[in-house]
């Protein structure tokens, strides 16, 4: 057969698709029908009947180990942890109906806060800080939530990996790493979003493989229920975070080939595809947007009080929050010379022009009156629009009105200190290629520096300016350069507002386009700003950038201590989620060393065992019957998983934003479900390769035993990370812990 | 001449299958042993040349020539990023070491060869575009290089179409529509790298392709070796000139990964000779590849030995391995560092600014403008000038002295030691006070007893973080060491934040309370270093004054330089700062963008990087079609109906992996990266795109034009489009030259998109 790229490679990835689910529903079958023949070989579980019942029996052992192990001590440390600060403040907003701005989607908050609200929870707590004491607020309600949510995933694991290989033993395995890892516990029991985030994933996982195993009987009931859970479980997970993205990648992925799958049977029609098509689109694709979208309707619906998140929004969406004063506001339309107005940044998170008695430090540009932008609404804000040439007061009621054109040359003068909004060709503070804005004058009294040309964008000349409808930009007339934000955040000269600067390239980008929010004109005609409220897609949309904006925002710093992915498999370093000293009760999130290097080790092992078997089969090499099984098994069931892991922890290289451990949560559940697998191949292998039976099923045992013994004795070893201990940090000698520091890099 | 038992035909193999289980172990030997022989197949037949001349391939080679070396030295003035280039070249000129964080060093190293060849002594200002060229600049043997790698793109344009399974009428159309685009001349006849890239990209894809085709006839024949080769070697120089080259070579490894698995599937070929064969692949495609791109650094760091301008960006012992500069003041520096030496302590993170730990009499304010206070005790700096102040001297706790023993007594790891601030004699000292702007670590000062009840805490403990053993002795310049603060286990950092006026804007310094924590900023090292000698004060700060000498010499192993160079040219930041010019990917497909190169400093005659309007939007539908037509072929054969023939879709299946793959590798990677992107950028995914047109019209012509007259018309039409974009070449000549000046109103009527910024000169 020639070496030919890409037919030769469809081709053959076609045929092995289409083999692959028959050979699986044939072995399906052939593993039960057949016990008798293989019981020879499959070790101690014996007959099917005990093996139905048992299942039963050790899920439900599993869940309870998971719910002792999660609820166990979760009322400690009764303070604030970690990020508990944030989530925790987060769910009593909702309490409070008050509007805030977070990077993520609403739902997770959504659920905390509906959790403290059933609970009896009444939002009056602060959560200003991690080690405040909670007294007398109940707290609980919260926590259990997440604890419950976070148990589940131990049951979850259990049955994904049951439906993926079929073997009791696998499925107990991954329970029992899922269970007794300490960080899953940690962070399974405090007010966080991951504990959410993962039971959207790992249900959406489960849903998936359970949907697949109903492919045999299309259109059926069970077959529309999973199908349109894993739906359901999508957009709860993008709803938590946008990490649920990767889980809709996996799902996609695996709906995709599925679909070629069954495209490529001759003996479906192509209206039974077509069918099949429409389903997955109305359920995988139509059924979560609808979701997603709702969890939105539901936040704005519900937050609907001015709170701490207004400034990061357009004005537009302001006007539809209670308490904020553009809410029922009336203000003038037109801008007309002698306004006070305030002029917002058009890019998402940017703010307001804001001048203060504040002048730029020696060195950096002319020592003149700063110029930034600020995303709170203060007095500093306000500006007046004067005409350029005379310093009369257009607010005398001698004079008439006179509106502000298209076109028009203007000066600024800030309201507070009575300074114009000047520019010059001195560099800008931080921008080098940009030039200084200041505040320049006295009592409105400055030069020629301080005239700019208001234009609206895509408008003709001698137009008016409405207020927050029309995009100006504001043009220096001597310079010819136009007033922006470069949204970089100055030093603490500059109170960390944005800088401020005049941009000589003239591209039109939202950083130098501006509206006019705030308007008051005693001259002037009120109107309702009932008119400009934005539909829902719109703030939907904004919505989105803001977060979007927000989260590229989130940079480390050069000089700090980051977390880097390739920290987390190896479980390099924890996170501190309570105290410091040895006096104080601390929990520290760090994965149970055992368990994530057993899951390290078996990422290896199955890339090896993977492509061995692989190979071997492009070389034509007959398998026995029985590894051909456990191949099949490993090959689909951990293929699956290992797309998982992998979809769930590279894409964090790429990102530029700050990362933390927990991140890599996601993609650990799907190592571990991983390792069941293929350490249940594994010794079903070896067991099938040695001649003596009872030896092979005495090994197989005694396999399983020890690794499950080993996985409980190191949860005892190490269960004080996740409960909490006080007494000297583990680098004391004395400290019963000492022994327990593996790494140096660990700090509990 | 034949080796017996080999036979000549591919498929027999090496057909030699022990029976029995005992000779297993021998036939597999004399298996490799012949496999062996095979591969070295090339040895045994007589080196024969065959001169096989396609007049074709001459021509255009020709005409390409003509279009990238016409009047090369014009014109005579710095054109665009030339001044970005050109500085480099001059460095490698005076042999002054320098790091480009923007590519490895391989295509500088081109661009210096054209200046070598031409005498270019180096001695040019590249401070500004438009600078005339003094007369001891070789301006045609500097634009020789990459001029000549355009060119003879055409010629391999052509080529590739070829091995691609096209018609000689498909692979003139490709040569010559490369030869008439506009933007690929302008970037070609500069000093500029792109042009080198696209030459690389396209040789790696045409030796992988004669290559690939050589395996059905030919396996380990000499031309066999020599195209696998060649493709190893052409994809790492493609990455050594520009970084974006590696995604060419990630679309060659996986078309040859995916023969390669074929290959595996192949069960008439015994599994000794598949593995020769993965073997072969893996030793030309991995590790030439790897060897090559080091080979690059290698050359780089014997060419630029001299100390320079970018010096400061390395370590010490990186810096002390260049002659000049650092070397210079550490050449013969003791190397241990022993109780009572006298050491600057230079920080190893080196961000934002490389900065030596300082200290000076003032002190920190004692309350500072938020509120805070402070211990109001001497300021501790790092400070990024060198400086007296930057001294240090290395205190045994036990002992008052501080001068070196005799013989020395050689402080090791794990050793508590106090630093004394060498002209103001206080001990470097932190405690339990917030550092005034990381308030969540520890101030860090110079102890001045205002007896208030806040005790010296100055015991230091040295931890060497590259060390041996557990006794190793801290060296100057090797060892990078963290001091770890005894009372409260802190460790000393660099913030990397700038303190207020008071601090004169240097740089701020803090115990840090995650200790555990490793990062970059905790280490330092010794760099400056002597043994002090003097007892008293006042000799002891003439002593400090005076430079350091003394004569050992240490040289920093070359792989520790390529490791150590390599990771500073991939983390050094570039500020991405915008650029008049810059546009975003998304404005290239369609040519929205266009940069302003030169313009003469009279006329409006001027360079103007624009494309071929007509063939960018050819290439563009092109593209399209091609997706579409794949997918809608895709699923027709997925439901076992087959429009085209086996091997008419195979072959269309590999021009679509490498042409459509190569324009997509090379473009959709832009949209990923923070830095400042220009139209340019786009050139290598064009160069691909542009092979793609040719074969999408020709399977037209083939396969969807059904009858003869279609057939006549669609040819018609052909010719016509492309004398419109001859058309096309011509109206933009003068732009793409900037030889003939054209009037206001012609280059207004040029302005064919608003996007274009065309210069117009005032009247």
């Amino acid at each position: 057969m020639p070496p030919v790229v890409g037919g030769g490679l469809a081709g053959s990835e076609l045929r092995s698709r289409r083999c692959g689910p028959q050979t699986a529903t044939v072995v399906g079958p052939d593993k039960t029908a057949d016990p008798a023949a293989r019981s020879l070989k499959r070790p101690a579980w014996g007959s099917r009947h005990f093996e139905a019942a048992g299942r039963w029996a050790l899920l439900a052992l599993v869940t309870l180990l998971s719910f002792a192990t999660r609820f166990h001590r979760l009322d400690q440390p009764p303070h604030v942890c970690w990020d508990e600060t944030h989530f925790g403040k987060m769910g009593s907003y909702y309490i409070n109906r008050t509007f805030f701005f977070d990077v993520h989607p609403p739902l997770g908050k959504m659920l905390i806060g509906l959790a403290g609200y059933l609970s009896g929870y009444d939002g009056t707590f602060l959560f200003q800080k991690p080690g405040d004491k909670y007294e007398h607020h109940n707290y609980m309600g919260m926590r259990g939530f997440c604890a419950f949510l976070g148990s589940l995933l131990v049951p979850f694991a259990y049955l994904t990996v049951w439906e993926l290989s079929k073997s009791l033993p696998a499925a107990l395995l991954t329970a029992a790493l899922l269970t007794f890892d300490t960080g899953c516990l940690t962070l399974s029991q405090y007010i966080l979003l991951d504990p959410i985030l993962m039971f959207f994933i790992m249900a959406a996982m489960l849903s998936t493989v359970k949907y697949n195993s109903c492919a045999n009987r299309p259109f059926s009931a069970p077959w529309w229920f999973w199908l349109s859970l894993t739906g359901i479980n999508l957009a709860g997970a993008l709803g938590v975070k946008f990490v649920g993205l990767f889980i809709i990648l996996q799902v996609g992925w695996n709906t995709i080939s599925d679909l070629w799958h069954l495209f490529g049977d001759l003996s479906l029609s192509m209206v039974t595809v077509g069918k099949h098509l429409a389903a997955r689109v109305l359920c995988l694709i139509v059924l979560p947007l609808t979701l997603y979208t709702a969890t939105y309707a539901v936040h704005f619906t519900v937050l609907n009080k001015s709170g701490p998140g207004d400034g990061f929004f357009s004005s537009a969406f302001q006007s539809r929050l209670s308490g904020n004063n553009l809410h029922n506001a009336s203000i003038p339309e037109h801008l007309a010379y002698g306004s006070v107005i305030t002029v917002k940044n058009l890019r998402m998170a940017i703010g307001y022009l804001h001048s203060h008695r504040h002048l730029y430090p020696e060195g950096i540009g002319a020592r003149q009156q700063q110029v930034t932008t600020y995303l709170h609404k203060d007095y500093n804000n306000l500006w007046i629009i004067k005409k350029h040439n005379t310093n009369a007061d257009p607010l005398d009621p001698s004079f008439p009105v006179e509106f502000v054109r298209h076109g028009d040359i203007i000066r600024l003068e800030h309201k507070e200190t009575s300074r114009n909004l000047h520019s010059h060709y001195h560099e800008a503070p931080l921008t080098r290629k940009h030039y200084q804005v200041t505040g320049y004058g006295i009592n409105g009294t400055g030069d020629s520096n301080d005239f700019w040309r208001i234009e609206v964008v895509n408008r003709k000349f001698g137009n008016r300016i409405k207020v927050l409808r029309s995009r100006i930009r504001l043009i220096h007339l001597v310079t010819g350069c136009v007033l922006g934000s470069s949204g970089k955040v100055l030093p603490k000269w500059g109170w960390e507002q944005l800088e401020v600067t005049c941009t000589p390239y003239l591209k039109e980008t939202l950083n130098s386009i501006w509206n006019v929010e705030d308007h008051i004109n005693p001259k002037l005609p009120n109107i309702s700003l009932e008119v400009l409220q934005p539909s829902f897609p719109e703030v939907l949309l904004e919505s989105h950038m803001v977060m979007i904006r927000g989260n590229s925002g989130l940079k480390p710093k050069d000089n700090e201590f980051t977390s880097k992915p390739w920290h987390w498999p190896i479980n390099y370093q924890g996170l501190r989620f309570s105290g410091i000293n040895d006096t104080d009760f601390r929990v520290y999130l760090l994965g149970n060393p055992v368990v994530w290097w057993l899951n390290l080790l078996s990422i290896a092992l199955y890339l090896l065992l993977g492509s061995a078997i692989a190979i071997a089969v492009q070389r034509g090499a007959r398998l026995p019957a029985e590894v051909e099984g456990l191949s099949q098994v490993l090959l689909r069931g951990g293929g699956q998983l290992l797309l998982g892991w992998a979809l769930h922890y590279f894409p964090f290289f790429l990102m530029g934003r700050i990362l933390y451990f927990h991140h890599y949560f996601p993609a650990m559940l799907f190592s571990s479900m991983l390792t069941g697998i293929l350490w249940d191949t594994l010794l079903r292998l070896w067991a099938w390769s040695l001649a003596s039976s009872s030896l092979a099923r005495g090994l197989y045992v005694v396999g399983n035993l020890g690794l499950l013994l080993g996985t409980a004795y190191s949860f005892y070893l190490f269960h004080p990370l996740a409960y909490g201990m006080v007494g000297p940090l583990a680098q004391d000698p004395q400290s019963p812990m000492a022994g327990l520091r593996w790494l140096e890099s660990w700090d509990f | 001449m034949r080796v017996r038992g080999l036979p000549a035909s591919r498929g027999g193999g090496v057909g030699v299958v022990p029976d029995a289980g005992r000779d297993r172990g021998q036939g597999v030997l004399q298996e490799l042993l012949l496999l062996f022989y095979k591969m070295l197949g090339f040895l045994k037949h007589p080196v024969v040349v065959t001169a096989n001349i396609n007049l074709n391939v001459v021509a255009l080679t020709a005409v390409g020539l003509l279009s990238r070396l016409w009047q090369l030295s014009y014109p005579g003035a710095v054109v665009f990023d030339e001044v970005y280039y050109g500085q480099y070249i001059s460095f490698y000129m005076k042999r002054i070491f320098f790091l480009d964080g923007s590519g490895p060093p391989f295509g500088h190293m081109l661009l210096a060869l054209g200046g070598y060849l031409g005498g270019f002594d180096g001695n040019f200002l590249w401070n500004r575009i438009g600078a005339e060229y003094s007369s001891n600049v070789p301006v045609r043997s500097l634009r020789l290089l990459p001029a000549a790698a355009g060119a003879l793109s055409v010629p391999m344009a052509y080529q590739i179409l070829l091995e691609l399974g096209s018609s000689h009428c498909a692979a003139m159309g490709a040569a010559l529509l490369m030869l008439i685009e506009n933007a690929l001349i302008t970037q070609s006849r500069l000093m500029l790298l792109e042009s080198v890239l696209i030459f690389f990209n396209l040789l790696a894809v045409l030796s992988y392709l004669k290559f690939s085709n050589s395996q059905k006839q030919r396996p380990f024949s000499p031309s066999w070796w020599f195209w696998l080769m060649l493709t190893g070697v052409a994809c790492s120089c493609a990455v050594g000139v520009k970084y974006v080259g590696v995604f060419t070579y990630l679309l060659v490894l996986a078309v040859a990964g995916v023969h390669a698995w074929h290959l595996i599937g192949d069960r008439t070929l015994s599994n000794v000779c598949v593995l020769g064969h993965l073997l072969a692949r893996a030793a030309a495609l991995l590790v030439t590849p790897a060897a090559t791109y080091v080979l690059f650094f290698y050359v780089h760091l014997s060419l630029a030995y001299r100390s320079g301008p970018h010096d400061q960006i390395m370590s010490s012992a990186f810096q002390a391995s260049l002659e000049g500069g650092l070397a210079r003041i550490t050449q013969g520096q003791p190397l241990e560092v022993a109780y009572g030496s006298q050491v600057t302590l230079k920080n190893v993170f080196g961000k934002p600014v490389p900065c030596w730990l300082h200290s000076h009499q003032s002190t920190y304010p004692v309350v500072y403008e938020s509120g805070r206070g402070s211990s109001h005790q001497q300021q501790v700096t790092c400070y990024p000038f060198k400086d007296v102040n930057n001294w240090w001297i290395v205190k045994d706790p036990g002992r008052h002295q501080l001068v070196v023993n005799n013989p020395p007594k050689p402080v090791r790891h794990g050793d508590v030691v106090q630093l004394v601030h060498g002209m103001t004699t206080r001990f470097l000292n932190t405690h339990d006070v917030a550092a005034p702007l990381s308030p969540h670590s520890q101030e860090v000062s110079c102890y001045v007893d205002y007896n208030i009840s806040m005790p010296a805490q100055n015991l230091w403990r040295l931890e060497i973080v590259n060390r041996d053993s557990d006794t190793e002795v801290w060296k100057t310049i090797l060892s990078e060491v963290r001091l770890v603060h005894v009372n409260t286990s802190t460790v000393l950092k660099l913030s990397g934040a700038h303190l207020p006026d008071w601090g004169f804007r240097q740089l701020e310094v803090v115990g840090e309370k995650m200790a555990r924590a490793y990062h970059e900023s905790t280490v330092w090292n010794v760099e400056e270093h002597r043994y002090g000698k003097s007892q008293e004060q006042k000799e002891r700060e003439v002593e400090l004054h005076s430079p350091a000498q003394m004569d050992v010499s240490r040289n920093l192993s070359f792989v520790a330089r390529f490791l150590e160079l390599q990771w500073r040219m991939l983390t050094a930041k570039s500020d991405g700062s915008e650029h008049k010019y810059s546009s975003s990917p998304l404005d290239w497909v369609t040519l929205d963008t266009s940069i302003a190169y030169w313009l003469h400093p009279r006329t409006s005659a001027q360079i103007h990087l624009l494309g071929n309007v007509v063939i960018w939007a050819s290439a563009g539908l092109a593209t399209v079609l091609y997706v579409l037509l794949f997918v809608w072929y895709l699923l027709r054969r997925r439901r076992k109906i087959c429009d085209l023939p086996e091997d008419s879709w195979l072959r269309w299946v590999l021009a679509g992996a490498l042409c459509a793959g190569g324009w997509a590798v090379n473009y959709l990677p832009f949209f990923l990266m923070e830095k400042t992107l220009f139209l340019y950028h786009y050139l290598p995914a064009l160069a691909f795109q542009i092979l793609l047109l040719p074969v999408v019209l020709e399977h037209i012509s083939d396969h969807l034009c059904r009858t003869q007259l279609l057939r006549s018309l669609f040819s018609a039409l052909l010719v016509a489009w492309y004398s419109c974009a001859c058309h096309v070449f011509n109206a933009l000549r003068p732009l793409t030259y900037g030889d003939r000046s054209l009037s206001p109103s012609e280059l207004k009527a040029l302005r064919w998109k608003d996007s274009w910024d065309i210069l117009i000169r005032k009247q």
